[in-house]
């Protein structure tokens, strides 16, 4: 149910893109409003969701800790897992955001029996969702940087290197991406496993379908107007260019397909924010991951400390003194004294 | 536990979820699913606002009128002091890599103990009262009312994670549901919702310096006749001194080592070795606690009970702290302890820990003053500085659970297993999906060793026993070590249940069974009095 929420809605801003270009003709609105407006909404949105987490302090030192801790000098300790230093912590860091190694590490559970017909869990190694999500997200990285070159003039050395790179196998005219089909391929074993694992569709919202759709619907009306439609390109390039240069101006040859792939990827900008997809920014973050497991070597501060007394020492003497004295436990005050006082 | 394993593990079923949409899943408040309510005035004798008369399975919780202010302002708050709560309410992305990560959800099968939808439980909320999108678009956003019935759900589950971190090593983003427990607990406490199980040894610790109520007089009986047994069976005596000052260590172990087998016969390995090194140490009836149930309830209390070992290590005049085998009161000592209460340290004599047999310094606690006793016991061995006869514990197979806190909140690993393998010629690993920081929880940390909720710890403690049964059939292993007095505790069950055969011990009793000490006379018995020739 879920899924078909998110697949209409997407279906549906799909229809209002084609319906107000292709049918009401307010190309203004979808070509050079929306665009501002939704490059202003990630923009200012990201910057506040950022500020907004950076706000709150982080109190406590609370590393996950995956491997041995430094402690004695000849024990080796796992420095990238459970780092003491900031430059171990980024090198951390580094390997998370790039080769997501905690999501590498991933294992699935399997329960049955073994050999003497008893139960069994037994753990295998699950890099499926893994291989989907770095395939998705490299993808995605390289189409966007390649797409750049529809935003720049001379196009840089970098983006002409990678769009290269992407189509070296030089099938098909015009050549065929490989990131288009890994993309594909990362997206659609990603929202195959949320509609066909039980357990993954049973803990998917609507928001998890209608993101996965949304970058689906971009990548396909991508596609189609490369290689089904064969969209004039030298026409888009000028439109990006005057919209780059704040002096908007919309070709009359472009296609309503391309307005259908630029206001979704409007959506998605105007969505991010305000989403999951803010992991993105939420990942450096972390507290588990982007802290040194140093603070019985450092001390680190909680700005708002409160400072809590233990029950003190006297009034537990004053609470157990008779007993103490009896048992022979030393006491700062001997009962005559303390009765005195009282 | 009226099942059998096998029937235990025929009824779960990870593929077929309920009919119904988790948020539309009715709440099963059936006996056995639930720890019993705090007693009031425990309760409210800690400080804890609106503490009233309440059952789970009833249908009027008798909540405060404005309970529901009550947590739209506790959460809003804890979002403003936690990055770690806000930033894991926002980028969860669902994928899942989180869910079979969990012992509950892998010995239970119940989607909500997936560590993704426990989270959610209060993401959902979150959404409704905190972000614009789930406001506007409810529902289709993930976004749900508080109401009644979510606050009973948030009961049932946060005290159905036992806040090990597991998932925490998995998640891409790192996000740890014990945090979310923490806040979704300290909310229910500010609600007049929390359980005796914790709520009785918080007060206890607070008021008697440990957990279970032990009073000074009573502690130093139950040290002597620790010693009349050591003395029994080593022929040494030992009179370690209690709330004396000027002693340069200060120990300090969890109570349940001084409680009940098997953690006496740890607190016994202890004693024996600062005997044989001539330690110059105290322990101390005041601060005569090293765990912390306070970290189940809420960071003030926490930190109200924490502040005693260094308030004691100030009164007494140590230089440094000496800590026992405990899970959680590492997790505390290394990633709260300077931070919350280092201000007390001021004027104190603590300087930063030296060795004083082997003289080699704790750079690792400069700041906390505190050491772990595996990380001691393992420098003085590799500086031979014991008299060691392993062959003693020659009848045991043992292999080590490493305990949940000390592995995935510190990275203790590899100074408990020196020592067990200094100690005892026989060991063995559990499979390494289940060991170092992958390890698997006792199933009932973080308060929940409490026998009503026996079916639930039985089900969480599946991955813990299964590996061990395997090392068991393979190795013929009948002895599981650990670093935790809760685990000492809750492992027997757990290894009675699924792997039955294998007892349980700390490292430092095994340590204590091979250490010789001057003076000592021909050991015909370890420190459970069994007799080694026919063990």
């Amino acid at each position: 149910m879920n899924a078909l929420y998110g697949l209409f809605l997407v279906c549906a801003l799909a229809l209002v893109a084609l319906m107000g270009v292709g049918g009401a003709g307010l190309t203004g609105l979808f070509g050079i409003a929306i665009p501002y407006v939704a490059v202003a909404v990630f923009i200012v949105g990201f910057a506040m969701k950022i500020f907004d987490w950076a706000k709150s302090p982080v109190p406590f030192r609370i590393p996950t800790t995956a491997g041995q801790q430094k402690s004695l000098d000849w024990i080796p300790y796992n420095r990238f897992d459970n780092p003491v230093n900031n430059r171990d912590t980024v090198v951390r860091m580094i390997l998370e955001v790039v080769t997501f190694r905690s999501l590498f590490r991933n294992t699935s559970a399997h329960l049955g029996k073994n050999p003497q017909g008893g139960p069994q869990v037994a753990y295998f190694s699950e890099k499926w969702l893994w291989l989907a999500a770095i395939l998705f997200h490299y993808s995605f990285l390289t189409i966007l940087i390649r797409h750049m070159r529809f935003f720049t003039e001379p196009v840089p050395w970098l983006f002409q290197k990678l769009d290269w790179a992407d189509s070296v196998l030089q099938i098909g005219q015009p050549a065929l991406y490989q990131t288009d089909l890994l993309i594909m391929a990362g997206l659609l074993w990603l929202l195959a496993r949320r509609i066909f694992y039980p357990r993954i569709r049973y803990l998917s919202n609507a928001a998890d379908y209608f993101a996965l759709f949304l970058i689906l619907g971009i990548v396909i009306s991508g596609i189609y107007m490369r290689y089904v439609a064969h969209v004039d390109i030298v026409a888009i390039k000028q439109y990006s260019m005057s919209l780059v240069m704040f002096s908007p101006t919309i070709p009359e040859t472009i296609s309503p397909a391309f307005f259908v792939h630029f206001f979704l990827v409007c959506v998605l900008l105007i969505y991010f924010p305000f989403s999951k997809l803010m992991h993105l920014g939420g990942v450096f973050l972390s507290p588990t991951r982007n802290l040194p497991n140093d603070t019985r070597i450092n001390h680190h501060e909680n700005p708002w400390n409160p400072k809590i007394k233990p029950h003190s020492y006297e009034a537990y003497e004053d609470d157990f003194r008779e007993a103490m004295v009896e048992a022979g436990l030393p006491v700062v005050k001997q009962p005559d004294e303390a009765g005195a006082e009282k | 536990m009226s099942l059998k394993p096998e029937e235990l593990l025929a009824s779960v079923d990870y593929d077929n979820p309920p009919k119904t949409e988790w948020m539309d899943t009715p709440n099963d408040f059936s006996p056995g699913r639930w720890p019993y309510p705090a007693k009031v005035d425990l309760h409210k004798a800690m400080g804890f606002k609106h503490a009233h008369e309440w059952r789970p399975d009833e249908e009027d919780w008798h909540l405060p009128e404005n309970w529901k202010d009550i947590v739209h302002q506790g959460f809003k708050e804890r979002l403003d002091k936690y990055r770690s709560f806000k930033v894991f309410m926002d980028i969860c992305v669902r994928c899942g890599a989180c869910a079979d990560k969990c012992h509950f959800y892998i010995g239970g099968g119940d989607p909500k103990n997936m560590p993704v939808l426990r989270a959610e439980l209060m993401r959902s909320v979150y959404r409704k009262d905190f972000t614009m999108a789930g406001k506007i678009m409810g529902k289709l956003a993930g976004a749900r009312v508080m109401e009644e019935d979510v606050l009973k759900e948030w009961f049932l589950y946060f005290y159905q994670c036992t806040e090990c971190r597991r998932c925490s090593l998995f998640c891409p983003y790192g996000i740890d549901t014990a945090e979310v427990t923490m806040m979704a607990r300290e909310l229910l406490h500010e609600v007049g919702l929390g359980i005796n199980w914790i709520m009785e040894p918080v007060s206890n610790c607070n008021r008697t310096g440990n957990h279970l109520g032990i009073q000074p007089h009573a502690f130093k009986e139950i040290v002597e006749f620790m010693c009349d047994d050591i003395e029994e069976y080593t022929g040494v005596r030992i009179n370690p001194p209690l709330n004396e000052p000027g002693h340069e260590v200060l120990f300090i172990t969890p109570s349940g080592d001084a409680f009940a087998d098997p953690g006496i016969y740890t607190f016994m390995g202890y004693l024996l070795l600062f005997e044989a090194i001539g330690l110059d140490y105290t322990l101390s009836t005041y601060a005569s606690e090293g765990g912390n149930f306070g970290f189940f309830t809420g960071a003030d209390t926490m930190q109200k009970l924490n502040a005693k070992m260094y308030a004691e290590a100030k009164r007494l005049g140590s230089k440094w702290i000496l800590g026992g085998e405990c899970g959680h009161m590492w997790r505390v000592v290394n990633q709260y302890m300077d931070t919350m209460n280092g201000y007390l340290q001021e004027g104190s004599n603590l300087t930063t820990p030296r060795n004083p047999i082997t003289g080699t310094v704790f750079e690792n606690a400069r700041q906390t003053k505190m050491v772990h006793i595996a990380e001691f016991t393992a420098d003085l061995i590799k500086h031979g500085k014991l008299d060691l006869s392993p062959e003693r514990n020659n009848h045991l197979r043992v292999t080590y659970h490493d305990s949940c806190n000390p592995s995935r909140g510190m990275g203790l690993l590899d100074e408990p297993r020196y020592v067990i393998k200094n100690v005892c010629n026989n060991y063995f690993e559990m499979p390494p999906q289940t060991t170092r920081e992958q390890t698997f929880c006792c199933g009932a940390g973080s308060g929940l060793n409490t026998e009503e909720i026996m079916d639930i710890r039985l089900r969480g403690g599946l991955p813990r026993g299964n590996a061990l049964k395997y090392v068991q059939d393979k190795h013929d292993v009948n002895m599981m070590a650990c670093i935790c007095a809760l685990d000492r505790a809750t492992l027997i069950p757990v290894a009675d249940y699924w792997a039955p055969g294998v007892a349980i011990t700390g490292v430092h009793e095994m340590v204590g069974n091979a250490l010789n000490v001057k003076g000592q006379k021909k050991r015909e018995v370890n420190l459970r009095g069994e007799p080694l020739e026919e063990v």
